[in-house]
């Protein structure tokens, strides 16, 4: 029985709960001649509630619980002259994992019985060519160890879905029966139905912490993976990007971080004085015909998704500069730069700032202007001299979002930045940053057993702690130095 | 110093130009000033508006020509000696016969068709004819005729596919100085295709494999289409929506009408701001460590996308749906708080209605934002190579699939120029339906949007 057949089968005694339940409730009320305390339907929901809820939150559990129950026994029966000769536990998992997976299928397609397979043994039997029969490929011979580790994987995944089943189904059947026999015309159905609702409504808005800790505790927990295999000081202090798939790498961030830093400072030096100057233009002087035109175009800018900047920089950008700048002046050869990279960005940055400035600046009193222009200064004296300083911690903290975006932004990068780690300053040569080798390091097939894998989860966590860092600064500034007006 | 002498500069310059009159040179200054001023932010905005066509433009003219595909109609002559020796026309049989069967067919055809219109190139062979035809076309025949057993023995017409540098030779790609540095076309077969043409046999026609194919490998762009990426991201776009919308309005409601003042709601609502914050990569991290190898999900399934999309999105559509609560007035609780109804009534039965076109424009928003990302996906490996179409849900949530943003990458990375217009071709209809989901917000907002 699959997941999904079950959570029907759920949902079928959830209705019928519900109408039981009510039911129930009106006989009850009929038979005591008494009047119910809720509306029928609440108790119809109570039942349906209580029927639905720890069902599905056991079979959830179950879920993501299993594989790792049956990973750590099975961890034990694998002797540790295979894991050695493999390199790591968790490549032999992995093997194990796919040759359980491929056996299911010999036994759907390649005619081969239950009683056939546990007969079976990897000594004997080419397990290797059945499996590639069904078109599972393995890169080698496959031990008896783990053929049987695989044959027990089989055997307790199988327990421990048919256990699931009998669980959940007793737990919808169980819960639901007892919340029915609690039925009486009595009974505050209502309150119990909305207090219960309002703990799902609680439930959700927990997600967000859960996502927040399931973001840090894997960052956290591999990176400390990453440095028992890598020394610290190495990766934050050496000069040097070089992983090498045979070993011997030399992963130092500092190029990588120099690259993320000078993309990102070409990007606002771009994006921050043209979005202000947009923001102040249609703040203060374009007409509503204008106005109402350009602020939605330009909003259009923050709606368009990064690829389509990434390949924006990629046929258009980069080889224009290259030809038209970078080879008559001699400066590189090379279509992806810095510089590519961060106009392109710069352009993507452009309404962040100019809408959250327009905000702000808006949000500065007419009677500061008139004051202003009563003493006789022009309009761009009172923007620069009156409405700026008002403003000044309001962009501040737009300019610090817009950074932290440039620093965590990934698909421009990876197209229009280019791959080789270098620290140098010319702007017209390829760098990469710390997104771009976070996405070479994990993407294709990952075996979390490497330094030059695991390297990325240390990459991903200082790219977390700088962008969230940002935001709290910029947070912190617009709450601390807002004027506040009347 | 520089202030005081500035000052007395300018001081002297009031004192020559006493008149109201008369425009003194302080003043001509300071109007010069403002009007310099003013033309940098026209520029400023100019430069922003250019940049959006340009943008738009670039991605546009490069590749609104993959909507178009060369196809060559031949008459092929499905030869049951060839194709099905056994003769009973049973296709599991027939499935024997590879497309190396099929080639042989094709390459007379073509060479038919050539005698017929009475076509001859100086310096062509038979074997470089046959080149002109896309290296997927004996695979479609194959499965026509896999499909349409009794054909076979009979002359069916197909349009075949034609090899990707003729196609770039007609969309302005290839040319003839091109082709005679390149390996993989010569000029004689431009001059042959050019032939074809004026014979009618070759043409030019809106291609709906675009929409429909599944990708292609490497050398044959002109077979690549976006029929695994659609459907791919119409999964994930159903798990979020089926996800967050619920989760989100969940979060909200407790957040805005319930939850007290304490630690807790403090702590969820600064995550719900960080988490707007993140970046999108680290979103990926977190699905790869956690949905893949430690709940052990398959990779490139739509499920696991979903699912961090889902976690992405939720922020967003949070924090819509809160400002979308909260625009409701408060005299609309207290109605009907005053005639008994409780407080979950009141927010379901009144509050939840009333605000249900601001949290729809905020989901719509929250769904274009996830279809448009890519970074995630690349790390859950979206990017691998899948020619197999997913299979209807739920099961198919579980298939590798691609989506369409991950296409658009993939194809760039590629050698063959081919795929940059094709990358370019996913971005228009990537764009169209965010333009169709946008403008539906907008709509949305406009018909329905109260204002209290």
């Amino acid at each position: 029985m699959t997941p999904g057949i079950l959570a029907l089968i759920v949902l079928a005694l959830t209705v019928i709960g519900y109408f039981l339940g009510r039911q129930r409730a009106v006989a009850a009320a009929a038979q005591q001649n008494k009047r119910l305390h809720s509306l029928p339907g609440y108790y119809g929901q109570s039942v349906a509630l209580f029927t639905a809820v720890p069902a599905f939150l056991l079979m959830a559990a179950w879920l993501f619980l299993q594989p790792v129950v049956i990973e750590s026994q099975i961890a034990g029966q694998i002797p540790d002259s295979v894991v050695e000769k493999a390199g790591a536990k968790s490549l032999v998992m992995a093997d194990v994992r796919r040759i359980a997976d491929g056996l299911d299928l010999v036994i759907t397609e390649g005619g081969v019985s239950e009683d056939e397979l546990d007969r079976m043994r990897a000594d004997l039997t080419d397990v290797r060519g059945r499996l590639a029969n069904v078109g599972v490929a393995l890169g080698s011979d496959v031990s008896p160890a783990v053929f049987e580790a695989a044959k027990s994987y089989r055997d307790i995944g199988k327990t421990g879905s048919l256990l699931r089943n009998i669980f959940v189904i007793l737990a919808a059947v169980g819960f639901g029966a007892w919340t029915w026999s609690r039925i009486t015309p009595e009974m505050r159905a209502r309150n119990t139905s909305e207090i219960f609702i309002r703990t799902l409504l609680l439930g959700s808005s927990l997600v967000a912490i859960l996502t927040t800790l399931g973001i840090v505790l894997s960052l956290l927990f591999e990176t400390i993976h990453f440095f028992q295999m890598y020394p610290a000081t190495e990766f934050f202090f050496s000069t040097v990007w070089n992983p090498q798939f045979r070993g011997g790498s030399t992963l130092g961030i500092l190029p990588l971080l120099w690259g993320t830093f000078y993309v990102s400072f070409v990007a606002l030096a771009l994006a921050v004085p043209l979005g202000l100057m947009i923001a102040i233009y249609l703040a203060e002087y374009s007409g509503s015909r204008l106005r109402s035109f350009a602020k939605p175009a330009i909003e259009i800018l923050a709606g368009i998704p990064t690829i389509v900047y990434g390949l924006f920089a990629l046929i258009t950008v980069g080889p224009l500069l290259r030809d038209w700048i970078a080879e008559p002046l001699g400066l590189g050869n090379s279509s992806s730069s810095v510089i590519t990279a961060g106009l392109v960005m710069g352009i993507m940055l452009i309404p962040f700032v100019s809408s959250l400035s327009d905000d702000i600046i808006n949000a500065v009193p007419q009677s500061m202007r008139d004051g202003s222009y009563g003493l006789g200064a022009t309009q761009s004296e009172t923007i620069k001299r009156v409405i700026m300083p008002a403003a000044l911690p309001g962009i501040v903290g737009a300019v610090l979002l817009a950074a932290s975006r440039a620093i965590g932004e990934t698909m421009i990068v990876v197209m229009g930045a280019g791959a080789s780690a270098r620290l140098g300053l010319n702007p017209f040569d390829a760098m990469t940053t710390v997104t771009v080798k976070i996405v070479s390091q994990l993407t294709g097939d990952t075996e979390f057993a490497s330094p030059e894998t695991l390297v990325a989860f240390a990459l991903g966590l200082t790219l977390f702690v700088f962008t969230l860092g940002l935001n709290i600064l910029a947070l912190y500034i617009v709450r601390k130095y807002r004027e506040q007006y009347e | 110093m520089t202030d005081a002498t500035t000052v007395s500069a300018d001081a002297a310059l009031q004192k020559k130009s006493g008149s109201l009159f008369e425009v003194g040179e302080r003043t001509k200054r300071r109007q010069a000033q403002e009007r310099r001023f003013r033309m940098m932010g026209l520029a400023a905005v100019t430069f922003g508006i250019i940049a959006l066509f340009g943008l738009l433009g670039s991605i546009l003219s490069n590749g609104v020509s993959s909507f178009r595909q060369t196809y060559i109609t031949l008459d092929i002559y499905l030869d049951p000696a060839k194709l099905d020796k056994a003769g009973n026309r049973n296709p599991d049989e027939m499935a024997k016969v590879t497309t190396f069967g099929y080639a042989p067919l094709i390459a007379s055809a073509l060479v038919e068709q050539i005698k017929k219109n009475d076509i001859s190139v100086e310096g062509l062979s038979d074997k470089d004819a046959g080149d002109i035809i896309s290296k997927e076309a004996p695979a479609s025949v194959r499965n026509y005729v896999l499909a349409h057993p009794s054909k076979v023995g009979e002359t069916v017409q197909f349009d075949i596919l034609a090899d990707g540098r003729i196609d770039g030779y007609y969309k302005g790609r290839v040319t003839m100085e091109s082709a005679q540095l390149d390996r993989n076309v010569n000029p004689e077969e431009l001059v042959l295709a050019d032939k074809l043409k004026e014979a009618g046999v070759l043409r030019t026609k809106f291609n709906t494999a675009f929409f429909t194919a599944p990708d292609a490998s490497d050398t044959r762009p002109e077979a690549a289409g976006l029929g695994v990426a659609i459907i791919g991201s119409t999964y994930m776009m159903i798990i979020v929506l089926a996800l967050s919308l619920p989760i989100g309005v969940a979060a909200s409601i407790y957040l805005e009408e319930f939850a007290p003042q304490n630690r807790l709601t403090d702590v969820i609502e600064v995550n719900i701001a960080n988490l707007a914050a993140v970046p999108s990569i680290v979103f990926g991290i977190l699905g790869l460590a956690v949905f893949i190898n430690w709940a052990g999900l398959p990779q490139s399934a739509p499920v696991v996308g979903g699912l961090v999309l889902t976690l992405m999105t939720l922020p967003t559509i949070i924090i819509a749906t809160r400002a979308a609560l909260k625009a409701v007035p408060p005299s609309i609780r207290e109605a009907a708080l005053g005639v008994g109804a409780s407080k979950m009534q009141t927010i379901f039965h009144h509050v939840l209605p009333l605000a249900a076109p601001g949290i729809l424009t905020g989901a719509i928003i929250g769904l274009a934002q996830a279809l448009g990302e890519t970074a995630p996906l690349l790390l859950i490996g979206m990017v691998a190579f899948v020619r197999e179409f997913p299979g209807p849900p739920p099961e198919g949530f579980f298939d590798p699939a691609a989506a369409l943003p991950v296409q658009v990458y993939n194809w760039t990375t590629r050698g063959d120029p081919a795929f940059v217009e094709r990358a370019s071709g996913a971005i228009i209809v990537l764009l169209m339906f965010l333009a169709v989901m946008n403008i539906t917000a907008i709509i949305l907002r406009r018909r329905f949007e109260r204002r209290w």
